[in-house]
């Protein structure tokens, strides 16, 4: 073999770093959109390899809906704490009392939506000027099209017909006043590439990724972890079964698939196997209609 | 496992979208629940199979208006590589959104209808890939099903085909004949056509060596961020984080920091904190020097032994990507790597005419999706490569003074270099 060579995953990550370190150089205040998902888990690995032995450029900003699973909170700190990186966590419950807002109810109630009003109003707080996720373009056919560097007006909006032609590894970062840019290293890596990448690495993961045994609710035709936060039709039934998360947001709108995944190599054996995309297993949100992503992207999400 | 990154020109009618949604079905990419979003939406042919395009179908504003936006990118894999697919439209008016997706693209799969032969699409969207300097291309002739898989017909095109490339760039030039409808050729070998004894479409591209575009002869390390701890462990660390974007460096390699034209010794290669031996394309590093120096973003590290010079003065192939016309005297924002400059197009020489590769002279403007030479001066002396010679270091944009839109991607084709300009005062 070439002596010269990168396997898929060293390229992924050279072009990861690459962008990171772009938007390090190109902005005044950055953040790095943290949710204790393995996504974010992976930009943090990466950022580690972008600036180390530096600090890096840019707090972890947690968006909390208060609806969080308790294991990826804890998670959160002990990682913090254990990079010696600034953490800053801002509370959709906050933003809901401050702004008056009405928290959704019914049966798919879920603060997913409100998390972008409490993100835009963090982003004002701080004047950040471009925030990193962990956003990958095979998850949705709206992200598909979503460029690296996604320019956002001041309502955070994504207007799919203003984005700008993105060539080369050059990315345009240039903004005016109240514009602001979300970032995204992992748009090209797939589900499959992340948790490769995961075993690589050896990252260690909240443990709600591998299989245990979890009281759920029975929802159309999906496991949800019971919860304080989480409303259950009478009808609904409650069984316990063995479980795992294969997306790790709120406990309101992530389904649990059933598994016996104990360990990062089943979990790929697993997902290789599997006949349903990552967001289709277990995300209630997508669910509500075929354009729900893109409508919620328009909006100022993520 | 490593990355073939390819793009897909033309339009619906070509087959283009049945293609890349037989190559993700067949490949086993795509998802039960992605197929039942299909059913659910009531978007079934009359013989009641799903319809492979609709798998590939765009956003709801783009149905609403019925137009594709940009470039959309779709992903799959073989136990042998991964492939990221850069899915352009191909209209006419989509010169732009051809060229973004052909940037970054090693391969180009070009469709032809078996029923019209090579028409003008097909010859605008080879030219564009070789203008955008793609090594491979693949001539894929679609919709054999509806010639009756002649081969006579087959083989007439290529003929046309080749009788027009001898003027391309791109040397790699593959013809395979298929059906994407029925998947004749995509993934399996097809059984109408046993005339034809080459790879199918996937079987070629798992094979079609990929290593070799990267440039591992010209060292060229565009400085991103500068990495200083300032902790008491690391209190003199200074680091420059880049990426080698072509070529290899070594530890003790004699460097040359461009533009200032500083000199020292790389002292060490690293990546995540550990040290390396050396470092080439495409990896992102950290290089230390043994000389305290003083660097910034924008800078390049390169080799003294390359000899090489900025320049201020250079002409390009331009893309024009904007709505407002281009004018001679036309002041911008340029962005080459990491370096960002004002520019300013001193004179627009001639036009390109992306169905014929001729010359179009006596320019006054250039429109949207037009491509034309231009000769560029800017504020700050840039390290450039022509882009035939390094990809990497050939490409730049175009930006907007005021919106900071992108709205050119330019590939440098002759540099005056600072050195030549001394001798000519």
């Amino acid at each position: 073999m070439n002596k010269y060579y990168l396997d898929y995953l060293e390229q992924l990550e050279a072009e990861a770093i690459h962008i990171m370190r772009e938007v390090a150089g190109q902005f005044q205040k950055p953040a790095l959109l943290f949710s204790g998902g393995k996504d974010s888990i992976t930009l943090v690995r990466l950022a580690e390899k972008a600036f180390r032995p530096g600090k890096f450029p840019f707090p972890l900003v947690h968006i909390d809906t208060g609806h969080n699973f308790p294991e990826a909170i804890q998670y959160r700190d002990e990682l913090a704490e254990r990079l010696g990186e600034k953490l800053i966590v801002r509370h959709v419950e906050d933003t809901i009392k401050k702004q008056n807002l009405s928290e959704p109810t019914g049966r798919y109630a879920s603060r997913n939506g409100l998390q972008t009003y409490t993100l835009l109003e963090t982003i004002e707080e701080f004047g950040f000027d471009a925030c990193i996720g962990g956003a990958r373009r095979d998850e949705e056919k709206a992200r598909a099209k979503e460029r690296i560097f996604s320019v956002r007006d001041e309502f955070g909006q994504w207007d799919p017909k203003r984005q700008r032609p993105e060539l080369w590894n050059i990315y345009n970062g240039r903004i005016t006043l109240g514009e602001n840019v979300r970032a995204f290293p992992i748009s090209n890596w797939t589900e499959l590439d992340v948790w490769n990448y995961i075993k690589r690495e050896e990252i260690e993961l909240p443990n709600i990724y591998f299989t245990h045994e979890r009281e759920c609710l029975v929802r159309d035709g999906k496991l949800m972890a019971t919860s304080d936060f989480i409303h259950r039709d009478p009808e609904e039934e409650i069984v316990t079964r063995n479980v795992r998360f294969r997306t790790v947001g709120d406990m309101t709108c992530t389904a649990a698939v059933e598994s016996i995944a104990y360990d990062i190599d089943s979990v790929i054996a697993e997902i290789v196997d599997s006949k349903i995309s990552e967001r289709g297993a277990t995300r209630i949100d997508d669910k509500l209609s075929e354009t729900a992503m893109e409508d919620r992207k328009k909006g100022g999400y993520f | 496992m490593d990355i073939l990154r390819f793009i897909t020109a033309g339009s619906v009618d070509d087959g283009k979208s049945t293609l890349i949604g037989r190559l993700l079905y067949d490949t086993n990419q795509i998802y039960l629940d992605q197929i039942e979003a299909i059913e659910t939406s009531g978007r079934v042919n009359e013989d009641g199979n799903i319809d492979l395009s609709l798998l590939t179908d765009g956003l709801k504003a783009e149905r609403e208006q019925g137009i594709t936006i940009d470039v959309a990118y779709k992903y799959f894999n073989t136990p042998r590589r991964k492939f990221i697919i850069a899915d352009a439209p191909g209209h006419i008016q989509y010169t732009r959104n051809m060229v973004t997706g052909a940037s970054n693209s090693n391969l180009s799969i070009i469709l032809v209808d078996a029923r019209n032969g090579v028409q003008e699409q097909t010859r605008r969207h080879s030219i564009i890939s070789s203008l955008l300097g793609i090594p491979h291309l693949v001539i894929c002739i679609n919709k054999m099903d509806l010639v009756g898989y002649d081969e006579a017909v087959y083989n007439q095109i290529v003929e046309d085909y080749k009788q027009f490339s001898k003027k391309l760039h791109s040397k790699d030039i593959t013809f395979i004949p298929v059906s994407a409808l029925k998947g004749d050729n995509i993934v399996t070998r097809s059984t109408e056509m046993d005339w034809y004894n080459g790879p199918n479409l996937l079987e070629h591209l798992e094979q079609v060596p990929v290593s070799s575009d990267f440039n591992l002869t010209c060292p060229r390390f565009p400085v991103q961020y500068v990495i200083r701890p300032h902790t008491h462990e690391h209190h003199d660390y200074r680091g420059y984080a880049g990426k080698v974007i072509s070529g290899v460096y070594s530890k003790g390699d004699k460097v040359i920091v461009l533009p200032s034209g500083q000199t020292s010794t790389i002292k060490s290669v690293e990546m995540g904190g550990k040290e390396l031996e050396e470092a080439f394309a495409p990896m992102s590093v950290v290089l230390q020097l043994e000389d305290d120096v003083d660097i910034s973003r924008g800078d390049v590290i390169v080799r003294q032994e390359d000899n090489l010079d900025v320049s201020k003065e250079f002409e390009a192939l331009v893309c024009w990507m904007n709505a407002k016309a281009l004018r001679p005297g036309a002041k911008l924002l340029l962005r080459h790597n990491s370096t960002e400059t004002r520019a300013i197009v001193r004179e627009i020489q001639y036009k390109v005419d992306v169905n014929t590769l001729d010359n179009i002279e006596d320019v006054d403007q250039v429109q949207l999706n037009d491509i034309c030479r231009v000769q560029i001066r800017t504020a700050t002396p840039l390290l450039l490569d022509k882009y035939e010679n390094n990809r990497a270091n050939g490409g730049f944009i175009l930006v907007d003074e005021t919106s900071y839109t992108t709205v050119g991607a330019g590939m440098v084709a002759s540099i005056v270099h600072e050195s030549e300009l001394n001798y000519m005062i």
